[in-house]
C-alpha cells in the first residue's frame, strides 16, 4: 500500500498504436493512477473475506478498501454511497500531507493571492473554549445528502451525483457564487484568473465555483481519493474512504462502532464526511 | 425549434461569409496526426459535422453518470491532434495553428472547452515547480491566521 | 375631475443631451469595468472567496428591490383606487421598468461567465430561489408592460384594473422572492430569517418612493412644469410611513437575534465589534437613512420645503445602499461558524472576521446601472407621453375647490 504514492508519480510512456492508446486514454487519465488502483482492488477482495470484526483502527490502510466495483458504461447509482471518516485525535498540527495530495492531484496553484486562491481541502487547527483542548483536522466539501449548494444554484450545475459525491457541473455554470453564500462549510472557491495547462481530470477555469470532488475519477475507477492515499501512504491513517450504504465496508463498520460527527449537524444535511474525536 | 433555427443560422452564417470573411481569411490547414498509422474513430466528414454532439453527449454521461472510458471525449481529440512542431514547440488554443481554433476561429464559432480544459496533451505540461510554492504560501497564511487567533485571546 | 392629459418631453434642449451624453459616459466606464474584471478575472475585484458578493450586488439588489417600490404609486392609484395617485400611475410603471433593468444588466454583468446567459436561460434548478427570480424578473417585465399598455392605449384600458392588480400582487412575490435570497440562506448567521422577505418588501416601499419623488421633483422642475404641493405632502407623508416600517422591521430583525444566546456573536459583531461595518449601520443605515429622514418628514417647519424633501429622498438612498451594504457585506464578513465551542485558524479564513474593500470597477459598474436606469426613465419620457401635463394643485387633488 506504501508504494502506491511512488507509482502513481510514474507516467505511462504513450503507446504508438491507436487503438491500444485509445483504451488507455479512455479510462480517463488513470494511465498514473492504474497501479495504486490494482493495489486497492486485491486488498478489497482480501478484506472481504476476514471476519470484519477483528480489524482494528491501527489497520486504517487496510480499511481504505472499500472502491467502486461499477462498471465504467453504467450509470452511477444510489447503491453506493461515498463517504469519509476522519479521526481528528491521528491529524497532526502542522501535517498537510493530505492538503499537498490534493493540490498535486487537482492541479491547484497559488498565486500569491491567499484572498482569492483556490483550496479544495484545508487544514483547521481548532482550540476548545471552555477546555482549552487543541486539534487539528482537514476540512473540505462535506458531501451532503441534501446540499445547500445544489438547492440554490439556479442552473443545476451543483449538483449532487447518485452515489453521494457533491458536484460542480463546469459547463453550465455561470459564476453566480450564490453556492458560495449557501455552503456552511465554505467548502467552495471561484476560480478569480483564467486557469490554463490543467489536469486531465480537473478542469477548472475562470469564472466558475469549483470545490472537492471526492477526487470522483479516481473513485469511479475504483481508487481512493488522493487526500486519503496521502493520508494513508504516510502512516498517519487518519481517513477512512469507503461505502457508507454497505453495512460492511471499513468505513460503516467503524463508524458503527465509535461513531462519527456530522459538522452543522444541527442543519441536518446527512453529510458524507464524518468526523471522530470533535468532543469540546 | 432547432429544425427553423438551422437553416437560419446557416442563411446569416452565409452572409457573413460572404461579405469580407471569405475574401481575407484563407482555408484553414489543420493539423493531421504525425503517426499516419492513426485513424479517427469517425470518418472525417461525420467528425467535422457532429464532433461537437459527440463530445456533449460524452461531456453530459461522464459529469452526471459517472459514465467514462467512451472514445469520443474531447481529451482524445486533443491526444492526437496536438502535438509540438518542429521546433518542439505546441500552439496554444489562442494562436491559429492549434488544431481546434484552426477551424473555429475560420468558422466564426466561438470554442467554450479551453477555458476549464487543458488545450494540450498531459505529457506535454511540465508541473515541477508549482506545488511547492502553494505549500509554502499555505503555510505562511496558517501562520498568519494563527498569530492573529492567539493575539485575539485575553 | 377632468381627463388627465399627458405630454411627452421636448428633449431638444442643451442640457437634456447634456444628462443623456453623461449618463452614456458613465455606462461607456461601467462597460470597460466589466471588460476589465472579465478579462482579468475577479481578482482584480475587492470580492474574494470570504466576500463572494460585493458592490455589484449592492447595487443590484438596491435597484431590483427600488423598482418594485417604484410601481406603488401606479398600484395605489389602481388598487387601492386613491384617485390622486392616478396621473402619476405611468411614471410609476417606466421607472420600475427601468430601475429593474439597471439592477439586473450589473446583477449580469458581475456573472463569472456572463456569456453563458443563454444557460441561465435554458437550464433552470426550480428549487432555487435563484432560478425562481430569473422567472419573476422576466415576469415583472412583462405584467408591469402590459399594465402600461393598458394605462396608454384607450382600446385596451378596460382592463387596466386587472392589469394593475396582477402587478402588484406579481411585485408583492418579486420582492419576497429577492429578500429570500438572504432569508433562505440557512448556512450564515445573519441570513436564515423569514422576517427578510417582509422586510425587504417595506424596503422596495421606502426606496421605490424617495426615488420616484426625486425624478418627480427633478423632471417637473427641469421642464417647468406645475408640481403642487397637494401631491407632494401626500407622497412625503407616505415615505415617513415606510421609513418607519424599515425601521421597525430592523428593530425586530435585531432584537430576536438578540434574545437568542446563539446569535449574541454575530449581534455583537454587527451592532458593536464591526469596526466600518457597524458605522455604516449605526450612521449610515438608521441615523441618515432612518431617523434624520423620519425627523425631517414630520418637521413642521419645513413642510412645503422641496429643497428639504429632495434632501429627505437623497438621504433614504444613501441609507438604502447602507442597508443593504451591512446585510451583504456584513452578512458574509462575520464567519460561519462551523465549529461552535472552538476558537478557529485555518490558511482558508476560518474563524476569522473577512474583510472588503471595493474596487473602483466594481463601483464604477454599479454606477452604470444607475445610469441605464436614468437613461431608460430620461429617453422614454421623450419618446411617449408618461407625464402629466400639470401636477397643480387644482389638477391633481380632486377636493380642491378653486
Amino acid at each position: 500500500m506504501n508504494n502506491s504514492k511512488e507509482t502513481a508519480e510514474v507516467t505511462t510512456p504513450v503507446n504508438s498504436s491507436r487503438r491500444d492508446f485509445l483504451s488507455k486514454a479512455a479510462v480517463a487519465g488513470t494511465v498514473t493512477i492504474a497501479p495504486g488502483i490494482f493495489l486497492h482492488r486485491t486488498a478489497g477482495a482480501a478484506v472481504a473475506d476476514t471476519d470484519v470484526s477483528e480489524i482494528e483502527a491501527s489497520e486504517a490502510a487496510d480499511m481504505n478498501t472499500s472502491v467502486s466495483t461499477r462498471p465504467l458504461d453504467q450509470d452511477v447509482s444510489n447503491k453506493n454511497r461515498w463517504g469519509m471518516l476522519i479521526d481528528t485525535t491521528r491529524c497532526a498540527t502542522g501535517c498537510t500531507d493530505c492538503v499537498d495530495a490534493c493540490n498535486e492531484e487537482n492541479g491547484l496553484v497559488g498565486h500569491g493571492r491567499p484572498e482569492t486562491d483556490t483550496q479544495y481541502i484545508r487544514k483547521v487547527t481548532l482550540k476548545s473554549k471552555s477546555t482549552g483542548h487543541e486539534l487539528s483536522l482537514p476540512l473540505m466539501c462535506q458531501h451532503c445528502e441534501t446540499a445547500p449548494c445544489a438547492d440554490v444554484c439556479p442552473t443545476g450545475a451543483s449538483f449532487v451525483r447518485a452515489d453521494g459525491i457533491a458536484l460542480v457541473d463546469k459547463h453550465i455554470c455561470i459564476g453566480c457564487r450564490y453556492c458560495m453564500m449557501a455552503c456552511p462549510y465554505k467548502a467552495r472557491s471561484f476560480v478569480h484568473e483564467a486557469v490554463e495547462n490543467q489536469k486531465l481530470t480537473a478542469p477548472r477555469g475562470k469564472g466558475t465555483v469549483e470545490a472537492c470532488t471526492m477526487c470522483v475519477t479516481r473513485v469511479d475507477n475504483g481508487g481512493i481519493p488522493a487526500c486519503v492515499e496521502a493520508c494513508t501512504a504516510e502512516n498517519h491513517n487518519a481517513m477512512i474512504f469507503g461505502d457508507l450504504r454497505d453495512p460492511n465496508s471499513p468505513l460503516s463498520i467503524e463508524l458503527k462502532k465509535h461513531g462519527g460527527k456530522q459538522l452543522r449537524s444541527d442543519l441536518a444535511l446527512n453529510t458524507g464526511v464524518r468526523y471522530q474525536g470533535l468532543n469540546e | 425549434m432547432t429544425r427553423f433555427l438551422r437553416p437560419l443560422l446557416v442563411l446569416i452564417g452565409f452572409m457573413l461569409l460572404s461579405t469580407s470573411t471569405l475574401a481575407e481569411t484563407p482555408f484553414p490547414t489543420i493539423h493531421e496526426p504525425s503517426d499516419e498509422s492513426k485513424k479517427c474513430i469517425h470518418p472525417e466528414d461525420e467528425m467535422r459535422r457532429n464532433h461537437m454532439n459527440y463530445i456533449l453527449h460524452e461531456r453530459d454521461e461522464t459529469m452526471h453518470e459517472g459514465i467514462r472510458g467512451e472514445p469520443e471525449g474531447l481529451a482524445n481529440c486533443i491526444n492526437c491532434h496536438v502535438e509540438p512542431n518542429e521546433s518542439g514547440e505546441i500552439a496554444g488554443i489562442e494562436t491559429k495553428e492549434h488544431f481546434c481554433s484552426a477551424c473555429h476561429e475560420y468558422a466564426a464559432v466561438q470554442i467554450d472547452c479551453f477555458q476549464c480544459h487543458a488545450d494540450r496533451p498531459q505529457k506535454y505540461i511540465d508541473r515541477s515547480k508549482h506545488s511547492s510554492s502553494l505549500r509554502d504560501q499555505l503555510q505562511r497564511t496558517l501562520a498568519a491566521a494563527e498569530a492573529a487567533t492567539e493575539g485575539a485571546r485575553p | 375631475m377632468s381627463k388627465i392629459e399627458y405630454t411627452s418631453l421636448e428633449g431638444k434642449s442643451l442640457p437634456y443631451f447634456g444628462l443623456l451624453g453623461g449618463l452614456a459616459f458613465m455606462m461607456l466606464l461601467a462597460i470597460g469595468s466589466v471588460f476589465y474584471m472579465e478579462h482579468e478575472g475577479h481578482h482584480v475585484t475587492g470580492m474574494t472567496n470570504q466576500i463572494v458578493w460585493g458592490m455589484p450586488h449592492v447595487f443590484a439588489i438596491f435597484l431590483i428591490v427600488a423598482a418594485s417600490g417604484a410601481l406603488n404609486i401606479a398600484s395605489i392609484a389602481s388598487v387601492f383606487r386613491k384617485k390622486i395617485y392616478e396621473p402619476m400611475a405611468r411614471l410609476s410603471a417606466l421607472l420600475a421598468i427601468a430601475l429593474l433593468t439597471g439592477g439586473l444588466i450589473v446583477l449580469l454583468l458581475d456573472l463569472g461567465r456572463p456569456d453563458r446567459l443563454i444557460i441561465a436561460m435554458t437550464y433552470y434548478n426550480f428549487k432555487s430561489i435563484f432560478a425562481w427570480n430569473i422567472i419573476l424578473y422576466t415576469g415583472f417585465f412583462g405584467f408591469v408592460g402590459v399594465y402600461l399598455w393598458t394605462m396608454m392605449d384607450h382600446t385596451v384600458y378596460k382592463f387596466k384594473p386587472y392589469a394593475g392588480f396582477s402587478a402588484f400582487v406579481w411585485r408583492l412575490i418579486l420582492t419576497t422572492g429577492t429578500g429570500s435570497i438572504f432569508g433562505f440562506l440557512v448556512a450564515r448567521s445573519a441570513y436564515d430569517a423569514a422576517l427578510m422577505a417582509p422586510m425587504f418588501i417595506v424596503m422596495s416601499f421606502s426606496f421605490g418612493l424617495a426615488i420616484f419623488l426625486l425624478v418627480l421633483m427633478a423632471t417637473y422642475k427641469w421642464n417647468n412644469m406645475e408640481l403642487g404641493d397637494v401631491v407632494l405632502n401626500r407622497l412625503r407623508n407616505l415615505l415617513g410611513v415606510f421609513v418607519a416600517g424599515v425601521l421597525y422591521f430592523t428593530t425586530v430583525y435585531h432584537l430576536t437575534n438578540l434574545y437568542a444566546t446563539q446569535h449574541h456573536d454575530v449581534e455583537r459583531f454587527l451592532l458593536l465589534d464591526g469596526g466600518i461595518l457597524t458605522s455604516v449601520f449605526w450612521i449610515g443605515e438608521i441615523l441618515i437613512g432612518g431617523l434624520i429622514p423620519l425627523a425631517l418628514i414630520y418637521a413642521p417647519g419645513v413642510k412645503n420645503c422641496r429643497t428639504t424633501l429632495g434632501f429627505i429622498c437623497a438621504m433614504i438612498i444613501f441609507g438604502g445602499f447602507s442597508k443593504i451594504y451591512t446585510i451583504l457585506i456584513a452578512g458574509q464578513a462575520y464567519p460561519l461558524e462551523i465549529f461552535p465551542g472552538y476558537e478557529v485558524s485555518s490558511s482558508f479564513y476560518d474563524g476569522a472576521i473577512n474583510s472588503y474593500t471595493p474596487s473602483l470597477p466594481e463601483i464604477m459598474l454599479g454606477l452604470g446601472g444607475i445610469a441605464l436606469t436614468l437613461f431608460i426613465v430620461a429617453f422614454a419620457l421623450k419618446v411617449l407621453r408618461f407625464l402629466p401635463v400639470s401636477l397643480a394643485d387644482s389638477v391633481a387633488d380632486p377636493h380642491h375647490v378653486k
